[in-house]
């Protein structure tokens, strides 16, 4: 159970994809800055195709050979955006115009193909998946965040609901996105840093106590050993 | 004058990075000096170019006939893939010094969306006016190949200047959880506000 956490927690914190290895910075810039609903939108596209295209691969993974490899992830990948896309234009509209060119420029995200290649098709398909989710739901919540604060910089509303009767127009252009996109990545350095750090600490103290306490054991056990 | 706004539609006021958003991780990842920025933009420039060279006829006169343009994402990586791998090879074979410069960042370009994003632009656009605004005419292969090369030198352009920002950064400090990416990004702001100005031209 604790290896599916740690893929987990490696997915949406440790290794995120948008904050910590800063791939698929593309369809980020472009979401957060046109709104929040569109980098929701655009999130879960992502985790959906991600998911499936790491189940399909880690399925494959014996059967593809070594040399082709990347042509074959990228057919899969190339099919799973067409589907996805073919659906959304029909049963979703509004946000297929929204997403407009980048729904298709998903196949080119590298998050998808990155994660086939370091994680699919070496893992079991049900860790695959997990995988392919906690990486979606990590690029997800960040595009989300960052859609917020830039939909509210930019136009005074969230989700499309006026809240507050302002706007900077710089943050609904690519030159906003970029700066919320900076001052993301290092604020969620700093706090990961600053949790690492505490976290090390408190394992330091741990150690050192149970090492003390094992040393007063084993002097116990001297003593009683001289004792006897 | 279609010419005239072209140009200054694909280099300046429609700007792949600056505006559009297009292959920010070369932008990103391949700009830490001059040297290496003015090769990535020759190379993805020429592939931009050659693709939709390659592309453009197929979407128009094969696959739209056939009623197949759905599958043209599937089709497009393919072709963009086989040509990066066959301008390698011819370039590794007739220059090396030029493989040197240029050749090494080519496998990169496959999974760039500059690349797959120009060759799109085109798709189903009848007028030349869909894309280039004020322009007047019907769109054919001269228009979009040369709005690919001039998309491309203005990708190369801003590559450039962001180099040159970034090897003056080098010689800042900054503090430790903002050093990398994120002040990069910052000074990628500032390189996009300097280019809205140039969204004010009007001819």
């Amino acid at each position: 159970m604790n290896k599916y956490k740690k893929i987990t927690l490696d997915g949406i914190i440790f290794s995120n994809p948008t904050f910590m290895l800063v791939l698929g910075t593309c369809p980020t810039l472009a979401m957060i800055k046109s709104s929040a609903t569109s980098a929701a939108g655009m999130g879960l596209c992502v985790l959906v195709v991600l998911t499936l295209s790491n189940m399909i691969i880690s399925a494959l993974r014996k059967v593809i050979p070594n040399q082709v490899r990347i042509p074959c992830y990228i057919v899969i990948i190339a099919t799973l955006v067409t589907l996805v896309q073919m659906v959304l234009e029909k049963f979703v509209p509004s946000l297929y115009d929204s997403l407009g060119t980048f729904l298709a420029l998903i196949v080119v995200n590298c998050i998808v193909l990155g994660r086939a290649e370091a994680f699919a098709n070496k893992h079991t398909v049900v860790e695959s998946a997990l995988d392919g989710i906690a990486n979606g739901l990590g690029f997800t919540l960040a595009l989300t965040v960052m859609g917020i604060v830039c939909e509210f910089l930019g136009s005074g509303s969230i989700f499309g609901l006026k809240i507050m009767n302002f706007k900077i127009a710089m943050f609904s252009s690519p030159a906003g996105a970029f700066i919320v996109y900076g001052l993301s990545i290092a604020l969620f350095t700093y706090i990961i840093d600053v949790f690492q750090r505490s976290r090390r600490v408190k394992a330091n103290k741990i150690a050192r106590e149970n090492l003390l306490d094992s040393r007063a054991a084993a002097n116990n056990g001297d003593t009683t050993e001289v004792n006897a | 004058m279609n010419f005239v706004l072209l140009v200054l539609s694909a280099v300046l006021t429609n700007n792949f990075i600056t505006v559009k958003t297009y292959g920010i991780c070369p932008f990103l990842g391949v700009s830490k000096n001059t040297k290496s920025a003015l090769g990535m933009g020759v190379a993805v420039t020429v592939v931009m170019f050659l693709a939709t060279l390659v592309t453009y006829p197929i979407y128009k006169f094969i696959m739209t006939p056939l009623h197949i343009t759905f599958l043209w994402i599937i089709f497009f990586i393919f072709i963009i893939a086989a040509l990066v791998q066959m301008l390698e090879a011819i370039i590794r074979k007739i220059s090396p010094s030029l493989y040197n410069t240029m050749g090494v960042y080519l496998p990169l370009i496959t999974t760039n969306c500059a690349v797959l994003g120009v060759t799109q632009l085109f798709n189903g656009v009848e007028n030349l006016s869909d894309i280039v605004k004020g322009a007047t005419g019907a769109m054919n292969l001269g228009w979009s190949i040369l709005y690919a090369l001039f998309a491309g030198i203005g990708f190369t352009l801003v590559m450039v200047i962001m180099s040159g920002l970034r090897e003056k950064l080098n010689c800042c400090k900054v503090s430790k959880s903002l050093s990398g990416f994120p002040v990069s990004m910052i000074a990628a702001a500032f390189i996009c506000m300097a280019f809205t100005i140039f969204a004010q031209i009007k001819i």
